[in-house]
């Protein structure tokens, strides 16, 4: 899908159509899981308008992705290391502006995955919500997407218009689900395959080639979570053992494959 | 105010100046400048308010909206065949036909020379192919007055791209595709119509419907 990264090195975008279903708390402990398993793990914050994983992560960055785009520091002193072992590169507050595509931000967000990208393993990209031209580009410049979403009818709905997007502007192929706050151990798969059935019915058929959604895993709606985001902490630190930390170092064991 | 006059605005010198004939000037001040002089067409100017507008909309109320740019295919032969007084009025022929070939809710705008944009919204993608492919065959059909004796026949190249539900974009991307697809059109041979595939976003009824069966099938259990 994208050329900008070097061999070896694979980009994740992890994205979800609505927000508020866990798409940062997906993504921070994700990266938090990989790099466990030794894995050099990036997570950007592309979420240019409304940039958040300094708040989820407690972080109190001094130079951020707008002083690179601003081209006030290096790209790689933005770069700042997370609990959790990954590092991140966070948007600031200051991205507002950019929350458009324009030529410029399409650039600098180019530039700025392709210089990374060879460094780590894994590159993260953390998308706003929504299905903005920022969104579908940054999506544009992974090699896989995560799609986020919880077992809730709005959500469902979103999801799947951002799979046919991804699927009709992209080509993509292959899909991640990723199903979080889930109540019962049926859920995710559920969910998966009823989502891939309307792919089936309504979206397959107008392709050369299928959609398949691949399920990374369900994380169980667990206290463990909202404890971990009310005191600004990971979740897979503050609980490791909890169920839903069980089940994104899962998740992020079947995306290692 | 003879500027105002010329370009068609009734406005008394004697009257008294109140507020109602401030209004009256300033109403008639946006107007000139909201309109290209010689095709009466809204300018460039007041084409991009209206399209950062219309990007809006589709952003919010989820209604596709389709972006044409048209250009006169061999122009400058045109005029140099023939005059630029003779370019002129098939610039204003041309202008004719894109007004009377959409609905009255459509914008059509002269951007530049022989250059015009039209901005369709809650167009669906069906629509957008006719409306495109009527007003190409138009042009195509329509003998164009140059002069008392002479009429002639000129195409255009149209090219289109939608703004798809949901997705808010920026006026720049927007133009860009749409620029795209017209310089596909003139490079396939011109007097063609050239849309970008419109990216489907929409989730109709019967996807929701069968989304959701699995839920009430949770809430029987």
């Amino acid at each position: 899908m994208s050329d900008v990264a070097g061999p070896g090195s694979r980009i994740i975008a992890v994205t979800s159509g609505k927000g508020g279903v866990g798409k940062t708390f997906a993504s921070t402990n994700l990266a938090a899981a990989l790099a466990r398993m030794g894995q050099r793990v990036l997570v950007l914050d592309a979420d240019l308008g409304l940039a958040n994983i300094d708040v989820v992560l407690n972080l109190y960055p001094k130079l951020t992705l707008h002083d690179v785009f601003t081209g006030q520091c290096a790209l790689a002193d933005a770069v700042l290391p997370a609990p959790g072992g990954f590092s991140v590169l966070l948007a600031g507050s200051g991205m507002v502006e950019y929350s458009r595509l324009t030529p410029h931000v399409r650039d600098q967000l180019q530039a700025v995955v392709a210089e990374m990208a060879p460094r780590f393993d894994v590159v993260l990209l953390d998308t706003g919500a929504g299905i903005s031209d920022v969104v579908l580009y940054t999506v544009s410049l992974s090699h896989e997407v995560v799609v986020v979403a919880t077992p809730e009818p709005t959500s469902l709905t979103d999801a799947y218009a951002t799979i046919k997007v991804l699927a009709t502007t992209q080509g993509r192929r292959s899909v991640y689900l990723l199903v979080n706050q889930t109540a019962k151990a049926t859920d995710a798969r559920n969910v998966r395959n009823q989502l891939q059935a309307v792919v089936d019915r309504y979206v397959n058929p107008g392709l050369e080639a299928p959609v398949r959604l691949e399920l990374l895993g369900g994380v169980p709606a667990d206290t463990a979570v909202r404890e971990a985001i009310q005191t600004r902490q990971l979740m897979m630190l503050r609980s490791p053992g909890a169920p839903a930390a069980t089940a994104l170092t899962e998740a992020a064991a079947r995306l290692l494959g | 105010m003879r500027l105002l006059q010329q370009s068609g605005h009734v406005l008394s010198e004697e009257a008294p100046r109140d507020a109602a004939w401030l209004q009256q000037l300033i109403d008639a001040l946006v107007d000139i400048s909201s309109k290209d002089p010689l095709t009466g067409l809204a300018n460039r100017r007041s084409f991009e308010v209206a399209l950062a507008r219309e990007i809006d909309r589709v952003a919010r109320n989820g209604e596709p909206a389709l972006l044409l740019s048209l250009d006169i295919d061999h122009f400058k032969r045109i005029n140099d065949t023939y005059g630029h007084t003779a370019g002129d009025e098939v610039i204003k022929g041309v202008a004719r036909i894109l007004q009377d070939s959409v609905r009255p809710m459509d914008l059509v705008a002269r951007v530049g020379g022989e250059e015009f944009s039209i901005i369709l919204p809650n167009c669906p993608p069906s629509f957008g192919e006719t409306v495109a492919e009527r007003v190409r065959r138009r042009v195509e059909q329509t003998a164009l007055p140059i002069g008392p004796l002479d009429n002639l026949h000129c195409t255009v190249s149209v090219g289109g791209a939608f703004a798809p539900q949901w997705v808010r974009s920026t006026p720049l991307l927007w133009i860009e595709r749409a620029d795209q697809q017209l310089y596909r059109a003139k490079s396939h041979g011109r007097n063609l119509v050239r849309l970008e595939p419109a990216a489907v976003s929409v989730v109709s009824s019967e996807e929701r419907r069968m989304l959701f069966d699995h839920f009430q099938f949770q809430e029987h259990e």
